[in-house]
């Protein structure tokens, strides 16, 4: 006999600051107890393939793809998700560029790509373009063609209010 | 078992494979170092390829590895995806198994019989099939120690970022006062069952001197005769053939002039 897990397991997760403590599937994917768990539906199910990134979070500080990664891998680990980005109410600067920018059109991807692009500004304050076209390569965007989103990053980059 | 879980979980969720259990080897500590020891690099195997990338040491004296680790997946994919998991998944598109051929790396497996150091050349079996026992995992990635006149590495063609290679190359070699070349490895990508170590190739080049282009051309043409591309979208054995051999020279160009030779 082989042993099966069919329990429900108790994780605790810091999502955006707060504690948050729940009993989930193993085989649950991060971004569905983030969306369907904790009802923070700015995270995004693009592709469900993992090649998209508009479910972009940071764990521990960094980029990951929420639907390929377990939620009980987040056990005892740091997410943050795009709407842990606004203080008080107040756009956070990347947010605040990219709308100045245009950085978006249909929006779908914008929740992943302000994730990533956050993640990039957090470890390099200024990056060249081309730092940024890296940084932003897991992100696929179908409307805009990159261009303002770039411009978006580097206006957020510029940005004193950091 | 899961690492990183950036093949499996796209597995899993394309019901391409269903395992009862799931083991998470994450939290095992000391599995993601990268150091030198007396005569290797050592790497853990958890390490993931984001710290393989801003790893100083291995850009500067393992530059295939590095290399790799910028091309690997996308940022976000080398975030989480560990030098274990792209190495024991037996992927032939993975890129760090023709580094390790290229390297003449060692992949050590920890089991209940205890530790053993099993050689790349001998690692790759079949497609998705590598030689750990069921009751092994991977624990260590290591390859031999750089030494003055090195230099390696890998380049890969891909129709677009996190795509699987439509094919890749990995050259190492070492070269002699003078600019003959005394040891070379090379490693190819996404053309076979496995990662293919260009055998006929590197003993031709093997004694031949870094500078004779025609030599480095035949060099070339003799790796892409040991390719074995399957036609897919991304493109036709023949396209592919001449990719690799295109690769290979021009690997072999950039390894020596890392390395400090004239080519």
């Amino acid at each position: 006999m082989r042993p099966r897990v069919t329990g429900r397991v108790p994780i605790s997760v810091t999502v955006n600051g707060v504690k948050k403590e729940a009993e989930v599937d193993p085989r649950l994917l991060l971004v569905h107890f983030i969306r369907e768990d904790l009802g923070l539906t700015g995270t995004h199910v693009g592709c469900d393939t993992s090649n998209c990134s508009s479910c972009a979070v940071l764990m521990d500080g960094r980029a990951v793809k929420a639907c390929t990664v377990l939620a009980v891998q987040a056990d005892g680990r740091e997410i943050l998700t795009v709407e842990g980005l606004s203080r008080e109410g107040e756009l956070h600067p990347i947010q605040e560029a990219f709308l100045a920018k245009h950085g978006l059109q249909c929006g779908f991807c914008t929740p992943g790509m302000l994730m990533s692009a956050y993640a990039l500004l957090k470890e390099n304050r200024h990056p060249t373009e081309e730092e940024i076209r890296k940084g932003i390569s897991g992100n696929i965007c179908r409307c805009t063609g990159y261009v303002q989103i770039i411009e978006s990053v580097q206006q957020a980059a510029r940005s004193k209010k950091w | 078992m899961i690492a990183g879980g950036q093949s499996l979980i796209p597995l899993l969720k394309l019901r391409l494979a269903s395992p009862s259990l799931l083991v998470d080897i994450n939290r095992i500590p000391g599995l993601n170092r990268i150091e030198e020891s007396e005569d290797f690099l050592r790497i853990g195997a958890l390490t993931r390829m984001t710290e393989i990338e801003k790893s100083a040491l291995i850009k500067e004296h393992y530059p295939s590895i590095h290399d790799a680790s910028e091309v690997i997946g996308d940022p976000l994919v080398r975030n989480l995806g560990t030098v274990g998991g792209n190495i024991a998944h037996g992927d032939p598109n993975n890129d760090m198994p023709s580094v390790m051929l290229a390297l003449g790396g060692e992949l050590v497996a920890v089991g209940p019989a205890g530790e053993r150091a099993i050689k790349a050349r001998d690692f790759f079996l079949d497609t998705i099939t590598v030689a750990l026992n069921h009751d092994e995992i991977l624990t260590e990635v290591r390859v031999p120690r750089w030494r003055p006149g090195s230099g390696g590495c890998y380049l890969k063609l891909e129709q677009k970022v996190a795509d699987f290679a439509t094919a890749g190359a990995a050259v190492q070699v070492r070269l002699a006062k003078g600019g003959t070349c005394e040891e070379i490895g090379i490693g190819l990508t996404a053309v076979g069952p496995t990662a293919i170590k260009a055998r006929k190739a590197e003993d031709w080049m093997r004694g031949k001197l870094a500078s004779d282009s025609a030599a480095v051309q035949e060099l070339g043409r003799l790796a892409a005769e040991e390719s074995d591309p399957s036609m897919d979208l991304r493109g036709s054995p023949v396209y592919k053939k001449r990719v690799v051999a295109l690769l290979v020279s021009r690997a072999f160009g950039r390894a020596c002039e890392r390395a400090g030779g004239a080519t």
